[in-house]
């Protein structure tokens, strides 16, 4: 039996949201019948340090670690943890990215800039890259905090998992409250 | 049932399927998530501990009067608790007792990479180790049974990747049919002086016999023949990537890593041509592999250090490497106390002060990261007054005035009390600061006994720090405000310069409290443009909300900006602008 395993790297910076993406991404890959894994650091790589997140999923997966240099999908949520998360991706991979920059300390500072044309550099690099304007899109879906579900939606049309069991997967995950605003930005993600 | 769980939730649930009544714990990365998970089940009383040995002795408690035990801990907690541990052996369970020890390969969160394993041939502990979410279940709710049947607490060891990992579980419903606890008395079995101890020595020592023989035929020890040229003897995590790396191989899969099945290990020894143990941090299935005669190859191609990675694995076994795209270094980001914390000014003090500074385990400790650098020693929980007084003992006395333990609320109540009564009670000079946020931060905002609320969210008395401390016998107690600047360091250097203990106590919570009442943001700030000079003073407090904006003429001149998403409005940054040019927007 084939086991093609799907690797995807979730990638961002701490509190962005990323955990939830992930496990919208794992339930939905579920719900397809897939067998899941997904893995991620917490702790000291809170407080607003780099967080990546891998998912994989298949017909039976072993290590919840996406290995070095295998990863199909990099999910980025913010444009420099997504350019310093690039090793991690297959040459020929996919990029989605937030068009997003969050200044690190040392930048904050003073003492580094913030690295320039990071979108072009990816591009030169991956051909299959979208670069995605996630606050802008989730605003106009209703609230800017639904920026990661319209990324959501635009990596959703990449995967070979079905529509309904993404929206499962949201109307599990995400409080009710909130969710007509994230249905709406994760349609207008998958339109991307 | 199916749910995708980590494992910290997978072994919650198995507590619950096994029937578990009561869960203890002090919260510590990867181990944390377990009691939060704990608390789901009303059936279970879950409880935070002021320390990881006061866990393990009310869950023996629990087992001597007849109800099963969980407590969990992360690998440098067992330390703490190793005391109770190493007799618990001896006198075995009532109700079972398992001890969840979650090991930190690579450090990720923690300050060594101990490897708990050892401490169960050490304490003479059984101990099962799951390689999923599936498992983290099912051997948890196997070590409850093993437990009673055995009349043994059980460890189950889990890592940051099998506690933090995901997986698909299938659920189980809750065992019913468990006798109802009552107290019974049996002193020769549970008081454990020297002629009862001597008894019960043999038994433990018997009992590993006896487990190590029936170890041979449970399933959770699984032979599985591929080819036979290469044989891998696995557990844990390291199985998934053997089995992910090296597909064809064929492995034993322990589930009981103490006491080994020998039967088996050498069954499988004979069945492969080449054998090998694959295992992270000690050799400590391979050398026990060894010892029995068998040849085998281990940490001569895995590290002693780190985890392990597929990546690290195929190089072990000198399999290509993938190609990867190369990157240039980006700017790194560490992870840095929040916009608002009340830690900051303290740091900012400390470091104006020039103080030498003893460190402890917290948020906190990231007051060592520039431009605060402000932390000279960090070892272990509640170690910072120990080491203070000990600084003390051996340099000058204009030095001695240098020297400041700092400590959180919640690892003070840990194990740094009995530094302070030691401080009082020898006599030393140093000063501590008690940074009192009202809450555990580091490990994601737990209550504790100075917070006034438990684990179940039910109010409770809340110690007050400031007359513990005086209790202990502390002539000098100051409460501060640590986002008043002046006062926060006119106040430690006059501590400073006293020749006698004094504890200096800040008051403000952490900003990520969620519960009413408790932080309250203030109104935000932002810089006048017009009045800024660039002077950059207000960057070395090392605000995430405070932004330097290069004035883009390839000059160093630029202004300082605040992020009103971030701003809590703490006022930290207005106190250090000379030029009256930040304020908050009314």
């Amino acid at each position: 039996m084939s086991n093609q395993i799907t690797n995807i790297l979730l990638v961002g910076v701490g509190g962005q949201g990323i955990l939830l993406a992930s496990e919208i991404l794992s339930e939905a890959a579920m719900l397809a019948g897939f067998d899941v894994k997904k893995s991620e650091i917490h702790g000291m790589s809170q407080r607003g340090g780099s967080v990546v997140s891998h998912v994989r999923y298949g017909a039976e997966v072993f290590s919840p670690i996406v290995p070095e240099g295998e990863g199909d999908i990099l999910f980025g949520f913010e444009l420099m943890e997504t350019v310093r998360s690039l090793t991690l991706l297959k040459p020929g991979g996919t990029v989605v990215a937030n068009d997003l920059q969050i200044s690190p300390p040392s930048v904050l500072m003073g003492q580094e800039t913030y690295p320039a044309e990071l979108a072009e550099r990816i591009k030169t690099q991956f051909a299959d890259f979208l670069l995605v304007d996630g606050q802008k899109m989730a605003t106009d879906a209703g609230n800017v905090r639904a920026a990661n579900t319209v990324l959501l939606g635009a990596v959703s049309k990449r995967l070979d998992i079905a529509e309904e069991f993404w929206l499962k997967a949201l109307q599990k995950m995400v409080p009710v409250k909130a969710l007509q605003v994230n249905l709406c930005a994760f349609r207008m993600g998958r339109e991307l | 049932m199916k749910e995708i769980l980590s494992g910290n939730e997978a072994i919650a649930r198995g507590a619950y399927e096994a029937g578990c009544l009561v869960a203890c714990a002090y919260p510590g990365t990867p181990s944390t998530e377990i009691l939060e998970n704990t608390i789901k089940y009303k059936e279970i009383d879950s409880s935070w501990a002021p320390n990881e040995k006061v866990s393990l002795e009310v869950a023996i408690g629990a087992s001597f009067g007849g109800g099963r035990a969980l407590c969990t801990m992360k690998h440098v907690g067992v330390n703490v608790a190793a005391d109770p541990l190493f007799t618990l052996s001896y006198t075995g369970v009532r109700g079972g007792l398992v001890l969840v020890a979650a090991d930190d390969p690579e450090m990720h969160s923690s300050q060594n990479e101990q490897d708990s394993r050892n401490y169960a041939r050490f304490a003479k502990v059984p101990m099962l180790e799951p390689s999923d979410s599936q498992e983290c279940k099912e051997f948890t709710r196997l070590a409850f049974e093993l437990s009673e049947q055995y009349d043994t607490p059980f460890m189950l060891r889990s890592s940051t990747r099998i506690s933090h990992g995901k997986s698909i579980v299938e659920l189980g419903e809750r065992v019913t049919d468990l006798p109802l606890p009552k107290l019974e008395k049996n002193p020769a079995k549970l008081v454990m002086l020297p002629g009862n101890a001597r008894v019960r020595h043999p038994l433990v020592e018997q009992n590993l016999i006896n487990l190590s023989k029936a170890a041979v035929t449970m399933p959770l020890n699984r032979l599985e023949l591929r080819d036979t040229k290469i044989g891998i003897i696995t557990a844990g995590i390291c199985y998934q990537y053997v089995r992910e790396v090296l597909p064809s191989a064929s492995t034993l899969k322990l589930g009981m890593v103490h006491p080994l099945p020998h039967d088996l290990i050498r069954e499988f020894a004979a069945k492969v041509d080449k054998l090998y143990v694959i295992e992270e941090l000690d050799p400590f299935i391979e050398d026990q592999v060894k010892a029995m005669g068998i040849a085998a190859t281990g940490k001569e191609i895995i590290s002693l250090c780190g985890e392990l990675t597929p990546g690290r694995l195929r190089s072990a076994f000198g399999l290509a490497q993938p190609a990867v795209i190369p990157v240039e270094k980006m700017p790194g980001r560490p992870p840095n106390m929040c916009p608002g914390c009340p830690h900051r000014g303290v740091f900012f003090a400390l470091n104006q002060l020039k103080a030498y500074v003893t460190g402890d385990i917290g948020c906190y400790t990231l007051g060592f990261m520039p431009p605060l650098s402000a932390m000279d020693t960090c070892v272990c929980m509640g170690a910072s007054i120990g080491m203070a007084t000990g600084v003390t003992k051996v340099v000058s006395d204009e030095e001695k005035k240098k020297v400041v333990a700092v400590i959180g609320d919640s690892t003070f109540l840990h194990t740094g009390i009995n530094g302070l009564m030691d401080m009082v009670y020898n006599n030393s000079p140093a000063t501590v600061i008690i940074l009192d946020n009202s809450i555990t931060g580091m490990t994601g905002r737990q209550d504790n006994p100075a917070s006034g609320f438990t684990l179940m969210d039910d109010p409770t008395t809340a110690i007050n720090i400031p007359l513990l401390c005086k209790a202990l016998g502390v002539k000098n107690i100051r409460v501060i405000n640590p986002l008043d600047l002046e006062e926060t360091k006119r106040v430690i250097a006059e501590e400073m310069e006293r020749p006698e203990t004094s504890v200096v106590i800040t008051n403000k919570p952490c900003v990520l409290i969620k519960r009413d009442g408790v932080f309250t943001k203030g109104p935000v700030y932002a810089v006048d443009s017009e009045k800024c000079t660039g002077c950059r003073a207000c960057l070395k407090i090392g605000c995430p909300a405070i932004e330097w904006r290069p004035a883009g003429d390839g000059s160093k001149k630029g202004k300082a900006a605040i992020d009103p998403l971030l701003c809590t409005g703490c006022d930290v940054c207005r106190q250090l602008c000379k030029f009256d040019a930040i304020g908050s927007i009314k």
